[in-house]
């Protein structure tokens, strides 16, 4: 074991992150194996993991090479793993064919690009991996967000002079806290989670209405804005769009009502390639109740409160807690370190098809390709926009138009008129047909005509309100009860013809057997019909 | 003789009959509203014993207990799955009376005709009111003999031959004769006919000729209509006892029969009215039997079936919080019912919502998938109509399709061109995941693909309902 790992194959290494208080590490112990799986050897630089938990022992113990310092191990590594962008000093230790894989952020850092473009090295960046299904398992954006979102709530409760969750003690009752998540992107959505099962009431917001699903599916409220879709948030590659003036402007509205009743705001609104969206403005903290929290995730870009000082926790004057902190998943680093790790070893299994140690540099997979900022001395980005779609953008549901109460009271007439209408225009015929049958008929017969039509009407009038549940026993009632045909079987048994006497006996034996089966088996059935 | 206390009985009985229909809009007060009926029907046959049918009383007594026995016996024993069949052996028990009460009605008039004026007076009962009757008035009776004939004698072939479908003794394909419903409107311009010549004095053989005539209309009739379209058939059959009944009830000019008539015929009436509007066809189309022919050609379909074993369906409901069933025949021919009843007392008491989608034509007689579920013991507070669940679907985790098809077809909403276009549907695809109990590939009775079984959230569950349905109930827990 050991040492070995440096020669003969591709080398994958793993410097010591040198931003100041930066305690991730792009390389573990368990992805180390698991890279070794692929064919390829890896190497760190001495204490890399240190301050994310893993020692250099157990990383020795895995299997890679241990470098004594930075130099060594990005003259040794073919391939850099790492957390954050390189500093302009790393930068300048890059050499022509090398591949760099890190957050990089092009757009901000055009210089930095230009320099590792000029080294002619290949570049990774981890945060252009486009948002489509097949790429989320190496979407570090996500996983990094994930974790800034649970900590964000752990980060709230820590300053937060409350339970999370209503009690009731017999030391009085508490009531439990209220939390408002701004922003359902992953970091939103993951702050929901831990914040819902922590107990808290939560409310949710998002300017794209079809992830309303999402937060009611992890136990938030959807804030609801009326409001006229006049953008497509989706469209975007699974970010939020900047907004409108009037839908901003109903958004904070909508703000300043819930913000004296919020004990937490979680703002986590990002839009790509602008500064962070003012959402909380000071007057709404001014509303706020003292002693309440807002985590601010959004502090590195300038924030989403107007008070947030980045990498800072301050207190406002009416007590609130504003905090600015951007490095939260620095503050869980093992676990951020352990998620990093993972999707930059899932990167490089998409970039070893074969499994077989050799790097193949598909420019022509969408997602090697979204991520890749350098390849061979030439600048590739910005990319061109992704073949898939990120999610696809529910329609917002076709909502009824509510009749105005002079529309439904026009309808209602126009209905009564038409249901008069036709009403009269039965009766009216109806009454004709009997008065027709009534001039030719004898009266002996009209009167018995006349109890038909009474009876027909009253059975249309009877059987409809007979429940849909019970037409089998309607079925076997009725016809039981017309064998009520035994009547006039009886009234000619008694005939003096002998036909007569037999065929009256045979209805009555028939009837007979249809009155009791059809009233027993009626009585059976409905017996069963049992309520919960 | 007149008999006011038989027509005070009558209209006692009248009116409990009416109450014992009405009571019929809820299942409780369905528990009283059949001893309404049974005292209604006690009542109108011992006020009849007493009053006008009291010739040869003994054997009318002992007639009718035989033939409660017979029926008692009869009601105990039949299975709910055989429902169809009992109702469908029951109107043909009707037609048949009402054949024999006219043939005796117009037997009577002969002999009575043949009296002197002195025989006449000394006649009683039926006879007696017969002799009383004027020319004009005997020409209705005959009429109304005549129909009273004609109807009972179809409803009888008619049910015996819906009787041999339900119960598979007949194949429940729709067959018809060379010719078709030509020879159904030949046999019926021959039965009018003849009634003019009745009418016309020219004898019993006429009547006799008619009644074979109908006899031939119920059966080539009911031999048309294929067994999906039973549920009409049967209430339409229904419809016509009772529609004799009050024909009868006219030439007898009793009018307790003509009451009771005229409410079984608008009872069978409306439930044919309610079953056809289900399927989204005319009473004409279903009588004259088989689906009409389609404008164009059915969309097609893509997609694959997709099988699933007992232990996905059990994993997806043991995470379901929400669950409808939608039985249909399938379910009655595999006497599933108790497994469904096992299945849905299980996963209630891990507190998921369970219910019941009826569709009003699922099975074969209106209402039939309801008594089968309240036979195995389902609350049938959890047992819905199409109308009150449909909305529900998209909020509903599993929808479990067991042995229906055509009631469950998105192709009636979604292909114009499909023969069941319009017909309204459960919509259970809208549901996040389904499971369709089904014996095999294949279309069901109609014939109609099914879109839904090819559905991407569809999960086939091949094998007998029962089987399956057992399969499943270990695994869940």
């Amino acid at each position: 074991m050991g040492d070995d790992g440096v020669s003969g194959k591709l080398t994958i290494g793993a410097p010591r992150e040198v931003f100041a208080g930066e305690a991730r590490v792009a390389m573990t112990p368990d992805s180390a194996l698991q890279l070794h799986k692929l064919g390829y050897g890896c190497a760190i630089e001495a204490g890399a993991g240190t301050l994310a938990g893993f020692s250099d022992d157990a990383y020795r113990a895995a299997g890679v090479a241990v470098l004594p310092d930075a130099a060594a191990l990005w003259a040794a590594a073919d391939v850099v793993v790492k957390v954050r962008g390189p500093e302009p000093a790393e930068a300048e230790m890059l050499r022509a064919g090398q591949t760099l894989i890190s957050f990089f952020w092009p757009a901000q850092n055009a210089d930095l690009l230009e320099q590792c473009r000029a080294k002619g090295a290949n570049v990774i960046a981890m945060d252009m991996v486009p948002r489509i299904s097949r790429a989320q398992k190496m979407d570090a954006l996500s996983s990094m967000a994930n974790i800034a979102g649970y900590r964000a709530v752990i980060e709230a409760g820590a300053n937060f002079g409350r339970f999370f969750t209503g009690q009731v003690t017999a030391a009085g009752k508490v009531p439990p806290a209220k939390v408002l998540v701004v922003g359902a992107g992953v970091a939103g959505l993951a702050a929901i989670g831990t914040a819902v099962s922590l107990g808290a009431i939560v409310n949710a917001f998002d300017v794209r209405p079809e992830v309303a699903e999402q937060i009611e599916s992890m136990g938030a409220n959807f804030v609801f804005l009326e409001f006229e879709p006049a953008q497509d948030g989706a469209a975007t590659g699974g970010y939020a769009a900047p907004s409108s003036p009037e839908f901003r402007e109903k958004q904070l509205a909508k703000f300043r009502e819930l913000a004296p009743e919020m004990d937490i705001v979680i703002t986590t609104a990002l839009i790509p390639g602008r500064p962070a969206p003012k959402l909380w403005t000071a007057d709404m903290v001014a509303m706020m109740k003292r002693g309440s929290v807002i985590i601010d995730l959004a502090a590195e870009r300038g924030g989403n409160c107007d008070l947030t000082v980045p990498d800072q926790k301050i207190v406002s004057d009416n007590g609130v807690t504003i905090v600015g902190y951007t490095d939260f998943p620095s503050r869980m680093a093992t676990q951020a370190s352990s998620l990093y790790a993972t999707n930059i070893r899932h990167m490089m299994t998409d970039l070893t098809p074969k499994k077989d140690g050799v790097m193949v540099h598909n420019m022509e997979d969408d997602v090697i390709r979204g991520a890749t900022v350098t390849h061979q001395g030439a600048i590739t980005f910005p990319p061109p926009p992704p073949k898939v779609a990120a999610i696809a953008a529910a329609k917002p549901k076709e909502k009824a138009k509510e009749p105005t109460p002079e529309e439904k009271r026009a309808a209602e007439a126009a209905a009564f008129r038409a249901q008069t209408r036709q009403q009269v225009g039965l009766l009216v015929a109806g009454g004709l047909l009997l008065l027709a049958v009534g001039l030719v008929a004898p009266a002996s017969f009209m009167q018995h005509f006349i109890v038909f039509v009474l009876a027909v009407f009253v059975g249309f009038q009877v059987i409809w309100n007979v429940s849909h549940s019970l037409h089998t026993p309607l079925m076997a009632v009725t016809n039981a009860i017309s064998s009520i045909i035994i009547l006039g079987a009886l009234m000619q048994i008694g005939s003096g013809s002998f036909l007569v006497i037999v065929l009256a006996a045979l209805s009555v034996f028939m009837a007979g057997i249809n009155i009791f089966g059809g009233f027993m088996v009626t009585r059976r059935m409905l017996a069963m019909f049992q309520k919960s | 003789m007149d008999y006011g206390f038989t027509t005070a009985a009558y209209v006692v009985a009248a009116i409990l009959f009416i109450l014992s229909l009405g009571g019929l809009s809820g299942q409780e007060s369905a528990k009283r509203a059949v001893w309404y009926g049974i005292f209604g029907m006690a009542l109108a046959v011992a006020a009849t014993l007493i009053g006008p049918g009291s010739g040869l009383w003994m054997l009318s007594l002992v007639l009718i207990a035989a033939g409660g026995v017979l029926g008692w016996i009869v009601a105990q024993r039949v299975q709910m799955t055989e429902m169809p069949q009992l109702v469908a052996a029951m109107h043909s028990l009707v037609g048949l009376a009402a054949v024999f009460v006219g043939f005796n009605a117009d037997l009577e008039l002969g002999r009575v005709a043949a009296m002197d004026e002195a025989a006449r007076a000394g006649l009683e009962g039926f006879a007696a009111v017969l002799a009383k009757k004027t020319g004009v008035e005997i020409a209705i009776l005959r009429v109304e003999v005549f129909l009273g004939v004609f109807i009972g004698a179809v409803t009888f072939t008619g049910s015996v031959i819906a009787f041999g479908k339900l119960a598979g003794k007949v194949t429940s394909a729709a067959q018809k004769l060379p010719g078709g419903h030509v020879l159904n409107a030949a046999a019926a311009i021959g039965s009018a006919a003849l009634g003019v010549l009745y009418f016309n004095d020219a004898g019993l053989w006429t009547l006799a000729l008619m009644t074979l005539l109908a006899f031939f209309i119920g059966y080539h009739l009911i031999m048309g209509i294929g067994g999906a379209d039973m549920p009409v058939v049967v209430s339409m059959l229904n419809s016509y006892s009772g529609w004799a009944a009050a024909a009868i009830g006219f030439s007898l000019g009793n009018d307790l029969l003509i009451v009771v008539g005229a409410l079984v015929g608008s009872s069978g009436a409306i439930l044919s009215y309610i079953m056809c509007k289900a399927m989204n066809r005319s009473f004409i189309s279903v009588i004259l039997g088989g689906f009409g022919a389609t404008t164009g050609h059915a969309m097609e379909i893509a997609g694959e079936q997709i099988a699933i074993d007992a232990e996905g369906v059990a994993a997806a409901l043991n995470d379901a919080d929400s669950v409808i069933i939608i039985p249909g025949y399938g379910m009655a021919v595999a006497q599933a019912q108790q497994s469904v009843s096992e299945l849905t007392r299980k996963l209630r008491a891990k507190g998921k919502n369970v219910r019941f989608a009826i569709h009003p034509v699922a099975g074969r007689l209106p209402g039939h998938m309801n008594v089968l579920l309240a036979e195995a013991k389902v609350p049938y507070d959890i047992v819905l109509e199409m109308d009150e669940i449909n909305e529900d679907f998209p909020s509903t985790d599993v929808a479990i399709v067991i042995g229906s098809n055509d009631i469950v077809n998105p192709a009636a909403q979604e292909d114009p061109n499909s023969p069941i276009a319009g017909m309204p549907v459960l919509e259970c695809w809208k549901a996040k995941q389904v499971f369709v109990s089904k014996r095999g590939q294949g279309t069901g009775y109609s014939g109609i693909e099914n879109p839904l079984f090819y559905k991407e959230n569809t999960r086939m569950f091949y094998g007998d309902a029962k089987k399956s349905l057992d399969s499943l109930l270990p695994m869940i827990d």
